[in-house]
C-alpha cells in the first residue's frame, strides 16, 4: 500500500456564521444570475414582447370596431395596461418555471446542496424573475404614444411599482408549481391550464362588470384579478376622462357591489404573494 | 453482512490516520448506516471510516447502493437508521456544518451552461461563502489545478463533457472542503479524459490535502484508490487496499472456454475446484494456475476451445466476494431507475 503523506489543510475558508450579510450576498447572487440569463436569451426578450404586441394589435384593432369610441376613448387604450400585466405575468412566470430546467440539467442541486438557507435561493429567485418581468412589462410602455395612452413620469413609476408587485407575486407563485413540477412536458401543462385561464379571467383583456354571475365568481377568486386592476386605475387616472368613458370602461373590481379601493386591491395581492413564498420556500429542495 | 464487516472497516486503517486517533482523526465515520425506499432497502448496515487525506473508493455495479450513500453523507438523503458523521459533524443533526467541509462533483452535469466557467464558480463561491477578498484568488487557483485557466470566460455550453467534468472538480474544492465526493466522476468520459481527470484529482489531494471519497463501476478506477469498499446489494462485501484484496482472492484464475461448460463446471466443483460462470468462460480460481492447467482440462472432461490464465485482478476479486462480473449485471440495472423515480416523488 502507498503511505499516505497527508498534508497539513488549509484552513477552512468558509465563514461558519450565516450572517445577514452573507444571506443577502446569496439573494444577490441568484438574482445577478437570473439577470446574467435573461440578458444572454435575446430570443426571448424578443418573444416575451412580441406576444403581447399581438395580442394588442389584432385584439384592440379588432375589437375597437366593434366596440366603438366612447366620448374618444376606445378599447385599444382600455386593453393597453392589461396588455402591460400580461407581459410581467408571462415573464414572470417563465422566469419562476426555469426551476424546472434548472432540475433537468442539474443546477438545482448545485444550489440546495449548498450551506444557505432555502428562504435565501428563494428570495433571490423571485427577485430576479421579478426584475426581469418588471423589464419587460416597462419596455411595452413604448407602445403607449402609438395606442394614444398618455404617460407621466409619476404614472410610469407607479405602473413599475405596481409591476414589481405583480411581478413578486407571480414568481412565488411560479416557484411553489415549479418546487412541483418533475418534469420539463409539465411546463406546457401548467402554461395551458393555470396561465392562460387565470390572464384571460383577470380583467386584462376584457372589462369585468357586468359578467354572467358564474364568470364572475371566477374573476374575483382569481388573484390575478386584483393585480391587473390597480394597473389600470392608475393609468386611466392620468388619462383625463370623460365621465361617459369611465362608466363604459371600468377599471375597478366590485366585489358584493362595493367597489374595492386600491389599497385593498394591494393587500390581496401581497397576502398572495406571502403565502406562494412560504409554500415555495417549504417545496424547495428538501431531503430524501 | 455488512454488520460484519463493521470491524473490518474500522480496524484496518489507512497508515496517515494512525497517528491521529482522535475525534477528527476520521474524515468520514459511518456506523450502521441503513436507507429505505419503501420496500427497497438500498444500503443495509453499512460501518466503515475514511481516514483524512486518504482516496476512498466504493466499487460496486449500479444499484449496488453507491449512491444511496453518497446522498447520505452530502445530507441529500436522510438515513433510515445509523449514524454518519463527516469531518466530525453529524449528517442528520449538523447538515450545514457538514455542506460547508464537503466538495460535491454528481453523476450528472450540475453547472449552468448559460454562464461562463468563472460565473459558475463565482455563484458557488458565494453560496459557499468564500471571503469576498478570497474569491478571485480562489478561483485562479482551482482553475489551474485542472488546468483550465484559458477558458475562464468561455460558456460552458462551449465545454466538451471532459472539461465540464474537470470544471465540476475544481469547482468542488473552491471551498476548500475537507472531503471532496465524486460521484461516478469519470461516466461517460473518454480514457484519455478519465486519465487527465485522475492526475487531477490526485494533484489535488497531494496539493490541498484534501480526502477523496469516490463511487465507480470501473475497476481500473478503483486501483488508483488507497482503499476499496466493494459494494454489493446495499452491504459491504469487501474493504481493503487493492493489493490485500487481490490477496484474499488468494489464486489465480483460469478461464476456460469449453464445448459444455455446464458439465465442465459440475466436474470441477465435485473434484472441489472453486467455479463460476463468467462472462464468456468458466472462471476457476487455483492456487499456481499455470501448473494446474492440464489437470483443469482433465477433470472438466469436455472438449476445451480456449484456456486463459492471469494474475487476479479487481475484475476477479469482484467476482470472488460476489458470485458475479461486474459489467453485465443487468437485473441490477432496473434498480438505480426504480430508486432515481422514488428519489424524484421525494
Amino acid at each position: 500500500m502507498t503511505t499516505v503523506d497527508v498534508p497539513t489543510q488549509r484552513p477552512v475558508l468558509v465563514d461558519e456564521r450565516e450572517d445577514l450579510a452573507s444571506v443577502v450576498r446569496t439573494i444577490g447572487m441568484v438574482w445577478e444570475r437570473e439577470l446574467i440569463r435573461f440578458s444572454r436569451t435575446r430570443t426571448r426578450i424578443l418573444s416575451s414582447f412580441i406576444q403581447p404586441v399581438l395580442f394588442l394589435f389584432v385584439l384592440g384593432y379588432g375589437m375597437s370596431t366593434l366596440v366603438g369610441t366612447t366620448a374618444g376613448f376606445d378599447f385599444k387604450k382600455f386593453l393597453f395596461p392589461g396588455i402591460v400585466a400580461m407581459s410581467v405575468v408571462m415573464t414572470a412566470m417563465f422566469s419562476a418555471i426555469s426551476i424546472v430546467w434548472d432540475r433537468e440539467f442539474g443546477f438545482l442541486r448545485e444550489m440546495v446542496v449548498a450551506p444557505v438557507s432555502r428562504g435565501a435561493l428563494v428570495i433571490g429567485k423571485t427577485l430576479g424573475g421579478a426584475s426581469v418581468a418588471t423589464v419587460q412589462g416597462t419596455i411595452m410602455l413604448v407602445l403607449a404614444p402609438l395606442i394614444g395612452v398618455h404617460l407621466t413620469p409619476l404614472l410610469v413609476v407607479q405602473v413599475i411599482g405596481l409591476e414589481l408587485l405583480m411581478a413578486v407575486a407571480m414568481t412565488t407563485f411560479g416557484v411553489f408549481i415549479a418546487s412541483r413540477i418533475q418534469k420539463i412536458e409539465g411546463f406546457q401543462v401548467v402554461m395551458q391550464l393555470l396561465l392562460f385561464p387565470m390572464l384571460f379571467l383577470s380583467g386584462a383583456l376584457f372589462p369585468l362588470n357586468g359578467l354572467p354571475g358564474w364568470l364572475t365568481v371566477i374573476t374575483r377568486i382569481n388573484p390575478l384579478t386584483y393585480a391587473v386592476a390597480p394597473l389600470r386605475q392608475v393609468v386611466f387616472a392620468a388619462q383625463n376622462m370623460p365621465p361617459a368613458a369611465a362608466a363604459r370602461f371600468s377599471a375597478s373590481v366590485t366585489l358584493f357591489g362595493y367597489s374595492l379601493p386600491i389599497a385593498v386591491e394591494i393587500g390581496i395581492v401581497c397576502v398572495f404573494a406571502v403565502v406562494f413564498f412560504v409554500l415555495a420556500v417549504a417545496g424547495f429542495g428538501k431531503p430524501e | 453482512m455488512g454488520g460484519g464487516f463493521a470491524t473490518v472497516g474500522t480496524g484496518a486503517l489507512a497508515p496517515g490516520a494512525r497517528e491521529d486517533k482522535g475525534r477528527g482523526g476520521f474524515a468520514v465515520e459511518v456506523s450502521h448506516l441503513s436507507k429505505r425506499y419503501g420496500d427497497v432497502e438500498a444500503v443495509k448496515d453499512v460501518s466503515f471510516s475514511v481516514s483524512r487525506g486518504e482516496v476512498f473508493a466504493f466499487l460496486g455495479p449500479n444499484g449496488a447502493g453507491k449512491t444511496t450513500t453518497i446522498k447520505m453523507l452530502c445530507t441529500l438523503a436522510r438515513p433510515t437508521g445509523g449514524t454518519a458523521t463527516v469531518g466530525g459533524f453529524d449528517v442528520q443533526r449538523q447538515p450545514k456544518a457538514v455542506r460547508r467541509r464537503i466538495g460535491l462533483v454528481f453523476q450528472e452535469q450540475t453547472l449552468d451552461d448559460q454562464l461562463t466557467a468563472e460565473e459558475n464558480l463565482r455563484f458557488h463561491a458565494v453560496l459557499y461563502h468564500v471571503p469576498r477578498a478570497e474569491v478571485d484568488e480562489r478561483i485562479d487557483r482551482v482553475l489551474r489545478l485542472v488546468a483550465l485557466a484559458n477558458r475562464r470566460g468561455d460558456l460552458i455550453s462551449t465545454f466538451s463533457g471532459g472539461m465540464a467534468r474537470r470544471l465540476e472538480i475544481a469547482r468542488g474544492m473552491l471551498h476548500t472542503p475537507a472531503v471532496l465526493f465524486l460521484d461516478e466522476p469519470t461516466i461517460g468520459l473518454d480514457p484519455q479524459t478519465r486519465a487527465l481527470m485522475w492526475e487531477d484529482v490526485l494533484r489535488l489531494r497531494r496539493d490541498e490535502g484534501v480526502t477523496i471519497f469516490l463511487t465507480t463501476h470501473y475497476m481500473d478506477e478503483a486501483e488508483y484508490a488507497d482503499r476499496i469498499a466493494i459494494i454489493d446489494r446495499g452491504s459491504i462485501v469487501a474493504l481493503d487496499t487493492p493489493d490485500e484484496l487481490k490477496h484474499l482472492v488468494e489464486a489465480d484464475t483460469v478461464e476456460l472456454t469449453t464445448a459444455d461448460d455446464a458439465q465442465a463446471a459440475g466436474r470441477l466443483s465435485d473434484a472441489g475446484f472453486r467455479v463460476s460462470q463468467g462472462e464468456e468462460a468458466l472462471v476457476i480460481f487455483v492456487q499456481d494456475g499455470e501448473t494446474q492447467v492440464p489437470r483443469l482440462i482433465e477433470v472438466a472432461g469436455v472438449p476445451v476451445r480456449k484456456v486463459h490464465v492471469h494474475r487476479p485482478t479487481l475484475d476477479d476479486v469482484f467476482l470472488h466476494f460476489t458470485g458475479r462480473q461486474i459489467r453485465e449485471d443487468h437485473a441490477e440495472r432496473a434498480m438505480p431507475m426504480r430508486m432515481r423515480a422514488m428519489a424524484r416523488r421525494r
